[in-house]
């Protein structure tokens, strides 16, 4: 495995009670590059990311990090390789029984030996790069959406990661938070150096911070390359995707589906 | 053909759920033993804390004290008033406290108790824990190499455990002073005699047999709920399937392992 690849992807295969989520995906993801994975609902992208952060099994092929396959891997090796990487949830998903502090400071106390007073001081940094300090002592529910999503992302960032994984990060923000989160991406990237995985479906997303695309359609994988590469497509399913067009092989793939043999049915 | 098959069929299917629902909360407990343990023993960030196991316990416990106090005072008073015409018949009306001690600290202690815990601790275990899987929490724990069973199963197994104890306790007294105080009013059995017959019909073997019924009591709860909670799935529907199967499927346990207790008990001569 070439040094500048972070994790490689090899044919994987996962099925949910006999249906085929994900079909022999093959990826590379290179280390300090941005890579996203775009797909519309039910394409598989959010089961992809699951099985990179080790919370979800492949039926067949391989997930390998540093040489290693993941589902290889022992107790203290899972950790180890856990300990590397943070993941924004789609929902931010806070502990919310604990304040924000506590939930930054959680991954802290429980893998690091440092004293509480550092500790501490950790927490206000990462904080204060979401641009949270003064909500510290705040509760989850008192946070708005894009609130949330930056103090998941704190808590993400908590153990320095070398790695990092969002679903869906600007799922349900508006224009102008969802902007300063793909901002706060590229930042995390560009000046920490971070390998960055985003699973999403918004195209101005994915033009602002992504290196370079994969797109899946129903767990397959359809294309791979830059923002220009996938802009330029003559693929008349990207070139739908990309552009958001109502005509074209994903919505008559709708039309196509025995609507009216259902209905003469009934 | 296919219809006279259905029935086996649903034998089956039931069959194979109580399977899957005996080895998963085994498997459960056996990881909570585990990491238990670990627990105990684990330097300062990982290792379970007082202030935690004291908010789990204030949580499923302490609430449920004043309830679990007047259902056994009330039980207690309505075992009085039930014997009283029959032990009137044969002229041993100061048996009563015999009956009721034994039947209190055996039996009905530790059994009521144990199902207003359900209510209290078990239901809400669940529908915490099954809120935590819907809002990605828990998934969020498993990538950050938090044990989920670490961090949310063994404390509360343990809480609900020594809580399940002390409350039977605290039950157990309040069902003789319910069975007390009926005497007393009704059935003119004076405070000493009832006092005096109930020590001397009582036997350590009979307080200790109560608390051991209580401490597994606490534990099924407590690993059924987290079994049921952790395993939701399908949003706020899910959880409040869990949070009533929970409840259901522990009273039926409690009294199943009741049984089982109680021959074991009685086959021992304890």
């Amino acid at each position: 495995m070439p040094d500048n690849i972070a994790i490689k992807v090899l044919d994987v295969t996962k099925r949910f009670n006999g249906r085929v989520v994900l079909d022999a995906i093959r990826l590379d993801v290179i280390r300090g590059q941005t890579l996203v994975i775009l797909g519309g609902s039910g394409s598989g992208k959010s089961t992809l990311l699951r099985l990179m952060i080790g919370n979800e099994q492949a039926d067949s092929g391989r997930i390998m990090i540093g040489g290693k396959d993941l589902r290889a891997m022992n107790e203290a090796e899972l950790t180890r390789y856990r300990n590397n990487i943070g993941v924004l949830f789609q929902s931010g998903a806070l502990f919310n029984s604990m304040t924000i502090a506590d939930n930054v400071a959680l991954p802290l106390r429980q893998h690091t030996d440092l004293p509480e007073h550092t500790i501490a001081i950790m927490v206000k940094i990462k904080l204060e790069l979401m641009g949270l300090r003064e909500h510290a002592d705040k509760m989850p529910a008192e946070l708005s959406g894009g609130m949330k999503k930056r103090a998941g992302l704190a808590r993400a960032i908590a153990l320095d990661p070398k790695i990092l994984f969002y679903d869906e990060p600007s799922a349900g923000l508006d224009p102008v938070t969802s902007a300063q989160i793909d901002q706060l991406i590229i930042d995390l990237n560009r000046k920490l150096g971070v390998t960055s995985v985003v699973v999403t479906h918004e195209m101005d997303s994915a033009f602002r911070i992504g290196d370079r695309m994969v797109l899946l359609d129903r767990g397959k994988f359809i294309v791979s390359g830059t923002a220009q590469e996938l802009r330029e497509s003559t693929d008349p399913l990207v070139h739908q995707f990309v552009y958001g067009l109502t005509e074209g092989p994903l919505t008559d793939r709708r039309r196509d589906d025995g609507y009216e043999h259902d209905l003469l049915d009934s | 053909m296919r219809a006279a098959r259905l029935p086996f069929l649903a034998i089956g299917q039931a069959a194979i759920e109580f399977l899957q629902l005996v080895g998963g909360v085994g498997f459960l407990l056996f990881d909570a033993m585990r990491q238990l343990r670990r627990t105990l023993i684990a330097r300062r960030g990982r290792r379970l804390s007082w202030s935690n196991l004291w908010a789990q316990m204030n949580r499923v416990g302490i609430k449920s004290i004043p309830i679990v106090s007047l259902v056994l005072f009330c039980i207690g008073a309505i075992l009085a008033l039930q014997m009283a015409p029959i032990l009137e018949t044969f002229g041993m009306i100061s048996s009563v406290a015999d009956i009721i001690s034994v039947a209190i600290f055996r039996e009905l202690g530790p059994l009521v108790s144990a199902i207003v815990l359900t209510g209290f601790a078990g239901a809400s275990i669940a529908a915490e824990l099954g809120t935590m899987v819907v809002s990605e929490e828990v998934e969020a724990l498993e990538a950050q190499a938090i044990s989920p069973i670490r961090f949310l199963v063994v404390p509360r197994v343990l809480a609900t455990t020594i809580m399940m104890i002390c409350i039977t306790v605290v039950g157990d007294l309040m069902g003789i002073f319910g069975g007390l105080t009926v005497s007393q009013i009704f059935l003119g059995v004076g405070y000493k005699q009832y006092q005096t017959r109930t020590f001397d019909i009582l036997q350590l073997r009979d307080f200790m047999t109560g608390l051991i019924k209580a401490g597994v009591f606490g534990v099924l709860i407590s690993a059924l709920a987290c079994y049921l909670g952790l395993s939701v799935r399908g949003g706020a529907q899910g959880v409040g399937l869990a949070t009533t199967r929970t409840v259901v499927l522990t009273i039926v346990a409690l009294i199943a392992v009741d049984l089982l207790f109680t021959a074991v008990f009685y086959g021992l001569g304890l």
